[in-house]
């Protein structure tokens, strides 16, 4: 909801700049609801004179979906996750960043500079990652919360007072994590299983929210819900008593990243703030911020040491860990039916 | 220029049919480019054929109305049956609008015959006061409609603190609340059509219908509420063709767990299902359907206006 007042805000931001300031520097960002502090947008402007205007999505395919429709060639940037990366290279919407174009490109964390959805990071640099799972809240449920059968086969103390993502990638991939299937299998068993678990397990979920998924569990509304790990420590902070699950079947990982867009309006002023963003002490910023993770070497001297030390951004040792991944178009016809199923 | 030549006495038919055309140009335009030109692409679009994640490719396919009408099971490859997953989507639309009406019109109609019959000089006042929440957008009234009915929320705050019930009613998340953000929604344009038919009703009417002894029940069911039929049904349709579509309620207050026909189309364009022809075919068919229900209306109000004179 906050996002759609965020959109619009910002889409009436984007026609007053567009008349008004035709002749000033600036940069197009095209991002995710709440997921940039005011102030680095601020700082950036301060540093290089380059204003920044912000349009927003609530989740990557509905980024995909705009940029389809026609919004290529407004944006300069955007923030896909690591899967729509893949997907947007391979609708050829990203634009190539030549070596030698980012100053601080060495930035990079090894491990995050050779990754599947972007080898050697031709087009994207890490904004943050973090993971999928859920949280509990304490006060209502003590038992144990290291398995995925908090969420598909629960306890009846949190039957009916559960949240999950509205979102097919994430609670398709929580569900064959718990069944311990591939990721987008194409075993016609495995898929009925699957078909089965979620249908079986809605009648305990009482809502599918995404945005409000750290909301619901501050407000009591919920008991339990699927939710972020950076948005759980929110939910903390806030004064709920919920504990953020590391489930023994594992969990998922993912990650954010600033793209570059084919026909970049301002490239120029793109590539400016993409080292930006690339700068140790100002993804640090963002990470306080977030609460998430950064991709970038030199953070950790800046993070305030609550971050550092909290239980969401430390799993235990051994917690295994998936990236939701691209299923081809046979088996995502399958995934389609099966959330249509569960959701008619 | 057009317009003065029929102003003039001596205009002939002819030149001020001209002026008329000319004058209706604009009105066209508008309905051309924002009514009948996005249609024309909807119905392109749901009979072409759905490009992975979104898009269309050229070829001409009926795959999204088979989609709807036909069931070939989890893999596409059963026989077909009938599909019922969308006629239950659908059925579950126009019964939570249907609901939202009736409860739109419950409350409305008292609303609006209060108004309606306040001296004249403070109706605008009331009017006024019906449309202050409305200034509001739409999506903050339906959130705050959540945080109202929420378990913790003060209606259950007052009703346990009145002793009424011991543990909180659980609303949120329930067909009834979405009904109920349905009917908030849009329970001006209930009232504002009554009031007009019931300000411009001749009350000496009812004052005659007295004077010949019919009870106060009887004047109502058969003076009144002929007399502001129009504005009734003019309500129920603004109410109900709205709801039928829409898909913030069923989200913030339905808890997503259910599409409705406006959730389901949403779906197909931001989705991760990314198929634009079925979104464009749930349209039309959903298009037509409205169409359908307001033709039948339409017919009834003519016959009836016949059938009255």
């Amino acid at each position: 909801m906050k996002t759609m007042l965020k959109t619009t805000a910002a889409a009436l931001a984007l026609t007053v700049g567009a008349t008004a300031a035709a002749a000033e520097e600036k940069v197009v960002l095209y991002h995710w609801f709440e997921y940039m502090p005011q102030e680095l947008l601020d700082k950036f402007t301060a540093e290089t004179g380059i204003k920044v205007t912000m349009d927003t999505f609530d989740s990557n395919e509905a980024m995909l979906a705009s940029l389809k429709a026609g919004a290529i060639g407004t944006y300069d940037l955007s923030v896909p996750g690591d899967y729509m990366v893949a997907i947007l290279k391979n609708q050829g919407m990203l634009d190539t960043i030549a070596d030698g174009e980012l100053k601080n490109k060495a930035n990079i964390s090894d491990q995050w500079l050779d990754v599947d959805f972007d080898p050697g990071r031709m087009h994207s640099i890490p904004y943050q990652w973090g993971s999928t799972s859920f949280s509990v809240n304490r006060d209502d449920y003590q038992g144990d919360i290291q398995s995925t059968d908090i969420l598909f086969n629960p306890p009846e103390e949190l039957k009916g007072r559960i949240n999950v993502l509205d979102s097919q990638a994430d609670v398709l991939a929580m569900a064959s994590l718990h069944l311990g299937i591939p990721q987008c299998t194409n075993d016609r068993e495995q898929l009925k299983a699957l078909n089965a678990l979620v249908q079986g397990a809605k009648e305990n979920w009482t809502s599918f929210n995404s945005d409000t998924a750290k909301e619901v569990l501050v407000s009591g509304d919920v008991s339990a819900g699927m939710i972020w790990n950076g948005f759980s420590a929110k939910a903390r902070a806030e004064g709920a008593n919920v504990e953020y699950a590391y489930p023994e079947q594992g969990m998922l990982v993912w990650m954010d990243n600033i793209v570059l867009l084919k026909d970049a309006p301002n490239r120029e002023n793109a590539l400016k703030f993409l080292d930006f963003m690339l700068e140790p002490e100002n993804v640090a910023a963002l990470t306080n911020w977030t609460q998430y993770s950064a991709g970038v070497d030199g953070v950790s001297d800046h993070l305030d040491e609550a971050l550092r030390t909290s239980p969401e951004n430390n799993p235990p040792a051994g917690v295994s860990t998936a990236f939701i991944q691209v299923c081809d178009e046979q088996t995502q016809a399958v995934y389609d039916t099966i959330w249509t199923n569960l959701k008619k | 220029m057009a317009a003065g030549a029929a102003s003039g006495g001596s205009a002939t038919t002819d030149t001020y049919k001209e002026a008329r055309n000319w004058l209706l140009l604009p009105s066209w335009a508008v309905l051309g480019i924002f009514v009948l030109a996005p249609v024309c692409m909807m119905l392109v679009y749901s009979f072409l054929t759905k490009e992975f994640r979104g898009g269309v490719i050229w070829e001409p396919s009926l795959a999204a109305y088979d989609q709807f009408f036909f069931d070939r099971g989890l893999f596409g490859d059963e026989p077909a049956k009938i599909e019922w997953t969308y006629i239950t989507i659908f059925w579950r639309s126009i019964w939570q609008a249907g609901a939202a009406t009736l409860l739109s019109l419950v409350i409305g109609f008292p609303t609006a015959y209060f108004i309606a019959t306040r001296p004249e000089r403070v109706r605008p006042f009331w009017v006024f006061l019906i449309t202050i929440p409305y200034w509001v957008n739409l999506l903050i009234r339906t959130v705050s409609m959540k945080f109202l009915l929420r378990d913790q929320g003060p209606l259950n705050d007052f009703l346990i603190g009145t002793g009424l019930i011991d543990s909180p009613i659980h609303i949120v998340n329930t067909n009834f609340a979405v009904q109920l953000g349905l009917f908030y929604s849009y329970l001006p344009f209930m009232v504002l059509p009554i009031y007009a038919a019931v300000e411009r009703y001749n009350f000496s009417l009812s004052e005659a219908a007295a004077d010949l002894y019919a009870p106060k029940w009887v004047t109502l069911r058969r003076i009144v509420l002929p007399a502001i039929k129009p504005g009734v049904i003019a309500g129920c349709i603004l109410v109900f063709v709205p709801s039928m579509g829409s898909f913030l309620a069923p989200d913030l207050l339905g808890g997503a767990k259910n599409f409705m026909i406006g959730s389901l189309i949403e779906e197909q364009f931001k989705g991760n299902a990314g198929n634009w022809p079925f979104g464009a075919a749930a349209s039309m068919i959903l298009l037509t359907m409205v169409l359908i229900i307001l033709l039948i209306f339409a017919r009834q109000q003519s016959k009836a206006e016949n059938g009255g004179s």
